[in-house]
């Protein structure tokens, strides 16, 4: 492949003689050619793609067509609209669509503000900045379903979790035998997973933040502090622009995660007490009660849901790089 | 006030000093975010060197004597279950996918960002709309296609959907990394005549490098962490950590000390390395679009 050569490569030309045609036609070929070497290291990733997750996804559409239970083989055939007018009448479905914004909109939203405080708090220079970063990471690095289970039962079981041991033990400190002991998961499920999934994304939020804020112009924040702007009025008329599109980004990519979570849902709760989730419940309707058809449909549901976050991402996104066109 | 140990000397005017004793507290604010972010980790990692007994105790025991109980159990001495087998199902399931996913996505990358073919844009946006689809709707199709060709329960299956997983995000993450190279360097050794393999190496390499191995890691820690496929398409055999992780609970009642081993183990691989490529981390999260 030839390397932005000012002429077209010896051979290429000879070839285009030999063949014959006018210097307009031959000029063409040799573009095209140079054209194809320029595309073919993309071919391998590209085709790979398509094959891996695209035409699954075709399969699904066309799966969603037919009644199929696995459970009942011999009952199979073409459902036209059953299935999509089954999970549009489903509460439980209905309900899950429900779960999943309010799951998606809390995680990203309090974790995206905790993140921009923790940002801030880092960005200013203090002793042991490097240490309490690294303390403040680990949630993210933790295995999903570890940091599930670790929730689950070393934090909030009711009987010797961390949280209500904790309470019996300032309880006692003030000479009281009858802390508070809530039973955490049964009492507010959705909030439970809804902590640990905050806990373990504020670091991401964080750290893109934190990028956001160390590529930050100092010499904008040294002349209005000059000029006597307090401290609000930086953050608020220099910061809070300059972070802008980072905030965008870290809430958009992690919605694109947070809305395909499986572990924490899978695992706190096993989707019960009105946790389930998109992606569980598909995953239960397919695994559990096996209707192929049915959980087709949702599955074309759910990308038709995030067709619309997506085209925000990629909005976003593509006003990121739009600075980059230039090259 | 008193004078804590952190506080700096009685100094310049009072703003200043003011401004100090702020600057003193916001410090100990973060700390002190740092330490509660941290402590259900470092709860967990003590409650792993506990034994049962003292790891189920209300209130909680943080001073009881240190055992190896838990891992001991882990690691099959005394339950008899290996966990060997799905460490390195996992081990292999993500070293190969890296590997796969390196491969297929350097020289994507390159077309994007050094020899921009047209439309890369267009290009870059397909690979990152893939990976905004949720990877549960296409499971079904994997499952079946998996289930009749006899790749239920293989590793390689897991290889193959990992590596598709991770692809969309490498290639971002290279194209930016690629795309630090300046121009202006790869004109200079055209002119000088350099071939490929001179510019790839002296030039584009030295830049690459560190991003090539951002990439790696977080290909890795996504497949490490991966459970839905895993519990999915996998069974007895080629069941991965997280599998296995999940499979304590539900099959044998709970050993919570057990459980912050297994958990403590299986995490530890991907925080050390977390912890070393910190600032590549970001970069690569946020797809390169973040410097």
């Amino acid at each position: 492949m030839p390397i932005r050569t000012a002429e077209p490569a010896p051979g290429a030309e000879a070839s285009a003689v030999r063949r014959g045609g006018g210097p307009a036609a031959r000029a063409r070929r040799t573009e095209r050619a140079k054209n194809w070497a320029r595309r073919a290291p993309l071919l391998p990733a590209l085709v790979f793609l398509v094959i891996v997750t695209q035409l699954p996804f075709v399969a699904t559409v066309v799966i969603s067509f037919t009644r199929w239970n696995a459970l009942a083989p011999e009952n199979r055939g073409f459902a036209a609209f059953d299935n999509y007018r089954a999970v549009f009448t489903d509460p439980a479905m209905r309900a899950s669509v429900g779960t999943t914004v309010l799951l998606t909109v809390t995680v990203v939203l309090v974790s995206l503000l905790l993140g921009l405080v923790l940002a801030l708090l880092l960005d200013r220079g203090f002793r042991g900045r490097g240490i309490v970063r690294t303390l403040l990471i680990t949630p993210f690095l933790v295995v999903p379903v570890a940091s599930a289970l670790l929730w689950k039962h070393a934090l909030y079981n009711a009987s010797y979790g961390l949280l209500n041991g904790s309470l019996t033990w300032i309880w006692r400190l003030f000479g009281s035998d009858d802390p508070p002991q809530p039973d955490w998961m049964t009492d507010s499920p959705l909030a439970a997973v809804e902590v640990s999934l905050i806990w373990q994304w504020t670091p991401f939020m964080m750290l893109i933040l934190l990028a956001g804020l160390q590529s930050r112009a100092t010499d904008a924040i040294e002349a209005a502090r000059m000029d006597g702007a307090s401290a609000f009025d930086i953050f608020r008329y220099l910061t809070l622009p300059h972070l802008r599109r980072y905030l965008e980004l870290a809430a958009l990519l992690g919605t694109v995660y947070v809305v395909q979570n499986f572990d924490a849902v899978f695992t706190i709760t096993s989707g019960g007490l009105g946790t389930a989730n998109l992606p569980y419940t598909i995953y239960q309707t397919f695994y559990q009660a096996h209707d192929y058809g049915r959980a087709s449909a949702q599955g074309v549901v759910v990308v038709l849901c995030s067709l619309l976050v997506a085209t925000f991402a990629l909005r976003t996104v593509s006003s990121l790089l739009r600075e980059e066109v230039t090259r | 006030m008193n004078r804590s140990p952190l506080a700096p000397r009685r100094t310049g005017s009072p703003a200043t000093r003011r401004r100090r004793r702020t600057g003193t507290l916001l410090g100990l604010t973060a700390w002190l975010c740092g330490i509660g972010f941290f402590l259900p980790v470092a709860w967990m990692v003590l409650t792993s060197f506990h034994s049962e007994t003292d790891a189920a105790t209300n209130p909680p025991s943080v001073g009881a004597g240190l055992s190896l109980h838990g891992y001991r159990e882990f690691f099959g001495a005394d339950s008899g279950v290996s966990p060997w087998p799905p460490l390195i199902n996992s081990l292999t399931a993500s070293v190969v996918a890296t590997v796969l996913v390196l491969l297929l996505a350097i020289p994507a990358a390159y077309a994007l960002a050094i020899k921009p073919v047209r439309k890369w844009s267009d290009v870059l946006f397909f690979f990152l709309s893939t990976k905004m689809l949720p990877l549960v709707a296409g499971l079904l199709p994997v499952y079946l296609v998996a289930q009749n060709t006899g790749m239920l329960d293989s590793i390689w299956l897991l290889v193959l959907l990992y590596t598709s997983m991770n692809l969309p995000i490498a290639v971002w993450m290279m194209r930016s990394f690629l795309a630090e190279v300046p121009v202006e360097m790869l004109e200079a050794a055209s002119i000088d005549g350099a071939g490929l393999t001179c510019t790839l190496t002296r030039i584009v390499a030295p830049v690459a490098m560190p991003g090539i191995a951002a990439t790696a890691l977080i290909s890795f820690i996504f497949s490490w962490n991966e459970l839905l496929f895993a519990r999915v398409l996998t069974g007895i055999v080629a069941g991965t950590s997280p599998v296995f992780l999940t499979g304590l609970v539900t099959s044998q009642g709970l050993f919570l000390a057990k459980v912050c081993a297994a958990a403590t183990v299986i995490s530890l691989p991907v925080i050390v390395a977390g912890f070393a490529a910190q600032d590549k981390l970001v970069q690569g999260l946020s797809l390169g679009a973040v410097k």
